[in-house]
């Protein structure tokens, strides 16, 4: 039984502007100790997926529908109080920004024994004892004066390093990184996704990677879900996709990444035109208007996330599903 | 990653105790800290909260000082110009260590009004240290001989008090009235603040001044049976109506903070509502939150000085800086100009409002996450 499998979750938001489904019905499943990267432009929901796991539902007040089953629970189903106790204990979330994911006013040390005693009933001087050993865990010098000190006396990645270990105080088996790396600076960003994936190594942590660089999904994710308009469009190994993206979209994505090899007298690649509103979907493939090869079918029918041949991988345009399989393979093979 | 061997991290308890002892030791510069040395920096604002604080130290500590009575009246001395002779001891035998405790307590109540036992402890406290000498006019009387210089110190106590009814009433109710609505929102935030624009909107300068009347007319049975006297009434009212403005200015910094990430990062750990509005929201709207009850406060005192002024507030034999100011208008005429009755009141009044609002200037600069470092 996977760690985690999500099904047909969706979510909501009734705006002046209309409906507003900022995540339109996407299913996965994760197994102990992976790292699914969630990639996507903004926008695409990413975010509110990972909100949505843990029972947060942004205001406007959204609806949420579907299944989650986490660890044999089905959290979907939980009371607030219920959820309370999952959230930060058995699933927990690193934020993107340092600089404001921290309490200005309380110390290190507050913060972080604030969870251990909240969740494991643990006494102050204990907890505080379990929050020096995160800190060294998570390459602070000095954890025990880090302890005294407040959010701005430390680094961006010092406190980025703070939230991971108040995130893994618990032990939780899963950890939502919403863009952890996304505000520091790349050397930093380098160190952080090492750390994550050592901590993962250690505790056996399944890691959910929301971001919208690709450069950290190939290094870091086992495997790749990409998102376009609150769907899943194509998901598969991270290697194998970043290789021979099936889906349009995916294709677009990748070639847009720039590249210091490429000719610079060229134009930048893009993807033409812009996401839908989410208010006002197109009733067949939401990428539809903006992909180069569309056909008829594409503006009419909403196509599903079905396994396309390859092992491990499925992806939502009918066009290469249609493909037969030895195709795809010798596609595959391709370098 | 060398620091992030397990093992080195495998410590025993004593070790544990040791760097936690050395932890604790270890003090970060905190927001307050701060804060502190800004404020300390800006002269100004220094000076007048030292300003303030002597004074608030003074008139609590009233009962103390070797103060004529404020309201025992003496008809040979009215109007009697300020005067650096030094005190007499004859003047009120009473206080004298050595008379009789009977004597002492008619005394006393004749002199003042009602005192706490706490009060009574200080002026015991006074017989001891001063004896029967008390000061001489220093600041002179007023048309009935009574002593200016303790009807102001006097005065400032219901001025402080009320002041003090006001800023608690505006910390306790305005700020997690604020808090709570701004954190919830939705309906629940538009009915708070839709109650709050209704009580806005009464006249409240008018309500006063008709429960005041309207009081005048069942104060018997309202003391009897409620407990309830003008001045309580007075400090109802504006425990009603001052909280309303810091309820709102506390809703619009909880609207901004609502969306900060600790607080978003605070509930995914799991924290309840209340936990996040006591221990997250409400110690960040703190700063403002002190500015504007600095700014506050004068607003009290004057309003109380009107009523008084009006006749609506405190009542003889009671003092009030309103009152003692009734009394100079009436000390004002074409003959004769009785200076002291205008300005030495007017004095007093005037610095307290001068260094509050000093101060409220100061702390704001003090306290602006902006300025952090800036001096």
């Amino acid at each position: 039984m996977p760690l985690l499998s999500v099904k047909n979750l969706a979510v909501r938001f009734e705006t002046h502007h209309g409906t507003v489904r900022a995540v339109d019905g996407i299913s996965f499943d994760m197994e102990e100790g992976e790292t699914l990267g969630l990639v996507g432009e903004s926008g695409s929901g990413k975010s509110v997926t990972n909100l949505a796991l843990l029972g947060l539902i942004p205001s406007p007040p959204g609806v949420m529908s579907g299944q989650v089953h986490f660890d044999g629970q089905e959290i979907s189903a939980l009371s607030e109080p219920e959820l309370r106790k999952v959230r930060g204990n058995r699933i927990s979330m690193i934020f993107q920004d340092p600089m404001t994911s921290l309490n200005p006013l309380l110390t290190i040390g507050r913060q972080m024994t604030e969870v251990l005693e909240l969740h494991k009933g643990k006494s102050h001087s204990e907890a505080m004892r379990l929050a020096a050993v995160g800190l060294g865990e998570v390459g602070l010098s000095e954890p025990e004066s880090r302890l005294a000190q407040y959010p701005h006396e430390l680094s961006g990645g010092m406190r980025q390093r703070v939230m991971i270990a108040m995130g893994l105080l618990c032990e939780p088996r899963l950890l939502l990184a919403d863009e952890p790396t996304t505000a520091l600076d790349v050397t930093i960003q380098a160190q952080i996704l090492e750390l994550m994936a050592e901590v993962q190594r250690r505790h056996g942590t399944a890691i959910i990677l929301v971001t919208h660089d690709l450069g950290v999904v190939a290094g870091t994710a086992d495997r790749v879900a990409v998102m376009y308009a609150g769907r899943i469009v194509e998901e598969g190994p991270t290697h194998q996709l970043f290789k021979n993206p099936h889906h349009p979209y995916t294709q677009g994505l990748l070639s847009s990444v720039p590249r210091l090899d490429s000719d610079t007298s060229q134009k930048m690649s893009s993807i033409p035109g812009t996401p839908p509103d989410l208010a006002e979907m197109p009733p067949g493939c939401a990428f539809a208007p903006r992909c180069p090869n569309v056909q008829a079918e594409c503006k009419s029918e909403r196509p599903e996330l079905l396994p396309s041949g390859v092992p491990g991988r499925s992806n939502a345009c009918p066009l290469y599903a249609s493909a037969d399989s030895a195709s795809a393979d010798s596609a595959e093979a391709r370098p | 990653m060398s620091t992030a061997d397990p093992k080195r991290f495998d410590l025993d308890d004593a070790t544990a105790e040791r760097l936690l002892r050395e932890a604790q030791e270890h003090k970060g510069i905190s927001l307050w800290q701060d804060a502190g040395r800004r404020l300390r920096r800006n002269r100004p604002s220094w000076y007048a909260m030292v300003f303030l604080i002597g004074f608030g130290l003074l008139s609590f500590l009233a009962p103390l000082l070797p103060l004529r009575s404020p309201v025992r009246s003496n008809l040979d001395i009215t109007l009697h110009a300020p005067t650096l002779d030094g005190g007499d001891g004859n003047y009120l035998a009473a206080l004298d260590p050595d008379a009789d405790s009977a004597l002492v307590a008619r005394q006393i109540e004749k002199d003042y009004w009602e005192l706490s036992s706490l009060d009574h402890g200080l002026i015991s406290l006074r017989r001891m240290i001063f004896g029967s000498w008390q000061t001489g006019h220093w600041l002179g009387t007023d048309h009935l001989g009574r002593d200016l210089l303790s009807r102001i110190v006097w005065g400032s106590r219901t001025s402080i008090l009320v002041s003090l009814a006001a800023a608690l009433c505006s910390l306790v109710i305005g700020v997690f009235y604020g808090a709570f609505s701004g954190l919830v929102g939705g309906r629940i935030d538009n009915l708070m603040m839709r109650t709050v624009d209704i009580l806005y909107s009464i006249p409240f300068i008018f309500v006063v001044i008709f429960l005041i009347t309207l009081i005048g007319d069942y104060r018997q049975v309202l003391e009897e049976e409620w407990g309830l006297d003008r001045e309580k009434v007075f400090y109802l009212v504006i425990g009603a109506v001052f909280w309303l403005t810091m309820a709102r200015v506390v809703r619009g910094q909880v609207l901004s903070l609502k969306h900060a990430e600790f607080v978003q990062a605070a509930r995914v750990m799991g924290a309840s509502t209340f936990h996040i509005l006591c221990k997250h929201i409400v110690p960040n709207v703190l700063s403002i939150v002190i500015v504007y009850l600095t700014l506050t406060i004068p607003a009290v005192m004057l309003f109380e000085a009107f009523l008084s002024f009006l006749g609506l507030g405190v009542e003889p034999p009671r003092v009030s800086w309103g009152l003692i100011a009734v009394d100079g208008t009436s000390a004002i005429n074409p003959l004769r100009i009785h200076w002291w009755v205008v300005i030495f009141p007017a004095l007093a009044m005037g610095c307290t409002l001068l260094a509050l609002n000093v101060l409220g200037d100061g702390l704001r600069d003090a306290l602006d996450p902006k300025m952090r470092g800036k001096d």
